[in-house]
């Protein structure tokens, strides 16, 4: 059985990924991500034993660049998109100490 | 203080970030450089703009490879990178690309030197390739400017096992590491550009009379210099115990956990930090826009045979083969090239004992003053090996080879030719050394006088004729033979 996505696991994420969530919204959520965790359960009753787990959706393996430099953008490119700049600087609000 | 009816044991683990010293980032080929203008090593995938495609640096995992093979590890044969969530401005993608369960380096060692002269083995659990995020910078007092030009330079995270139990231990490691990542020239491992960070984790084992109880385990984050990482682990180990006296029951790691502080390099110690419950809640899952890695037989030992002798072990070989002291022999194997130079020297038939102290004399002074490794004073292991042969033979003098050290730094000519040009050769002429005896007798009676009369005056009248004969001499003379004819002289 799945894991339920209640009201309060959906603020949780929606705290995570910095996204405010009305109450309908919550509702919501917590309504559609519960239908793909029960397809989740669905999966989960096939025999898996004896298949390796598998640590990455393509078979491509070794792509690798070499370690020679190319051109970077102009810093005004690099700006240009960003809603504030300071100088050659992104200009966000103010953070207080390491939130690592 | 710790009170001696408690044996107190501090366990202390470390992580180590390193930055890898490669000409690009990680996943794009923007330049991974220290100090240049804010937001000029930038393109749309370090700056995370959605629909860039991240390509792995063949650089960056050779050389954590490298680092790996070095401490000992088993280099996975398959290794992939995940993401790990977490919002923050110098991290643009709000994602920080690393490696959660299949790490690329496990299970190795790195030997660390103790004062009474044995080693002792810290075990490291991983090392893993991640990237670096960007800066932030506070000046302002009403928001923060962000510099993306380190977002994405390659990271290597190195953590050990919790086998370190004081500050001598935790430092040892820490510098061997320091030595290792820039002996092998993955690193320049410079402290003040950030390129080395540490976070080491502490707390306490206690048994006291009736029972035993270990403290909350504390992990400070982001420490970037060694002072900083010894003034913590060294206030942990204190506080950490009073806390305990005070609160026994609970002091706990039952009760409480693992605990993060913050280092106040103002106050030198570290501080209490308040915490987002959310904080550690990375959702790591994998990379999908990055194939896995699958490390073949070859490739591993061709990283490996780029492996020469390591810093111990050449000390070792130092302090046996060439009869240096530890200290000596430490001081020869601060980096790879100085000893490199040595050896030259030695194959070049000089004894390893007068290009030591020579290297150790001016070499290292030079060196201090334009802070660089000794090997990069401008001084090559031939002009090295003649200057230790000259001196050897009784060809010049301490004193005047000190002057030709010097002049070597910014010459290529050989040691001969700049002794000549500065008249510094030893004078092996005794009548030339018999004459300026003469002279300098003649010129000081009272002196004379003195050394015949005996007694308390004597020694330091003969070290002053001593003294006005090596000064004719410039130097040049051998102050045994000066002495020698001296004694000849007034003898009698
Ligand atoms: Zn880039």
């Amino acid at each position: 059985m799945a894991e339920t996505i209640d009201a309060e696991k959906v603020r949780h994420i929606g705290k995570l990924a910095r996204i405010e969530l009305s109450d309908r919204e919550v509702e919501m959520f917590s309504r559609q991500l519960g239908s793909i965790l029960e397809y989740f359960d669905k999966l989960q009753e096939l025999d898996t034993s004896g298949v390796q787990p598998m640590a990455h959706p393509t078979d491509i393996r070794n792509i690798f660049g070499d370690d020679v430099p190319h051109e970077s953008l102009s810093t005004d490119e690099a700006l240009a998109n960003a809603p504030q700049r300071d100088g050659d600087f992104f200009k966000v609000p103010k953070v207080i100490g390491e939130g690592r | 203080m710790i009170d001696t009816k408690d044996s107190v044991l501090p366990v202390i683990g470390l992580e180590i970030h390193v930055e890898l010293a490669t000409e690009t980032k990680m996943f794009c080929r923007c330049r991974n450089r220290f100090g240049d203008q804010p937001n000029t090593n930038v393109c749309p995938l370090c700056i995370g703009m959605p629909g860039s495609l991240p390509v792995m640096n063949r650089k960056a995992v050779e050389y954590a490879m490298k680092v790996g093979l070095a401490l000992n590890c088993t280099v996975a044969e398959f290794t992939k990178w995940d993401r790990k969530s977490y919002y923050y401005p110098d991290l643009p993608k709000n994602y920080q690309i690393s490696q959660y369960d299949l790490p690329l380096c496990e299970h190795g060692f790195l030997d660390i030197p103790l004062k009474d002269g044995s080693t002792k083995k810290i075990r490291v659990l991983r090392a893993h390739l991640e990237e670096d995020a960007g800066k932030n910078v506070h000046d302002n007092p009403s928001h923060t400017a962000v510099d993306l030009n380190r977002a994405g330079v390659p990271l290597l995270e190195i953590v050990s096992e919790p086998d370190m139990h004081s500050v001598e231990e935790v430092m040892g490691y820490a510098r061997s590491m320091h030595r290792l990542v820039r002996w092998l020239g993955v690193s320049e491992a410079n402290m003040q550009m950030g390129h080395m960070r540490f976070e080491p984790n502490i707390n306490l084992h206690i048994s006291s009379s009736s029972r035993t109880c270990k403290t909350p385990i504390v992990e400070v984050k982001n420490l970037n210099s060694f002072r900083a990482l010894e003034r913590t682990v060294a206030y942990e180990i204190e506080r950490q115990y009073s806390q305990w006296r005070a609160d026994p029951d609970g002091y706990s790691i039952d009760k409480l956990g693992k605990q993060n502080r913050g280092y106040d390099d103002d106050l030198g110690r570290t501080v209490f930090q308040r915490e987002k419950e959310e904080a550690h809640d990375y959702r790591y899952f994998p990379e999908p826009d990055l194939a896995a890695v699958t490390v073949s037989q070859e490739w591993r030992d061709g990283i490996s045979s780029q492996i020469g002798e390591l810093p111990l072990a050449r000390r070792a070989r130092y302090m046996k083969d060439y009869a240096l002291s530890f200290k000596e022999a430490d001081a020869l194997t601060l980096d790879c090239p100085t000893g490199e130079m040595l050896d030259a020297a030695v194959a070049a038939g000089a004894k390893a004992r007068r290009c030591a102290n020579l290297l150790l004399g001016r070499g290292s002074a030079i060196a201090n003053e334009r802070r660089c490794a000794i090997a990069e004073i401008g001084v090559t292991a031939g002009q090295l090996a003649e200057l230790a042969k000259m001196l050897d033979d009784g060809q010049i003098n301490a004193t005047a080879a000190a002057k030709v050290f010097d002049e070597l730094t910014d010459s290529d000519d050989s040691p001969r030719a700049i002794a000549e040009a500065h008249c510094l050769l030893a004078v092996t002429d005794t009548g030339q050394i018999v004459a300026w005896v003469d002279e300098a007798v003649a010129a000081n009676p009272r002196a004379v006088q003195d050394v015949k009369a005996g007694g308390k005056k004597q020694a330091r009248a003969f070290g002053f004729l001593t003294g006005q004969v090596m000064q004719k001499s410039r130097g040049a003379a051998k102050p045994e033979e000066v002495q020698r004819l001296l004694r000849q002289k007034l003898g009698d």
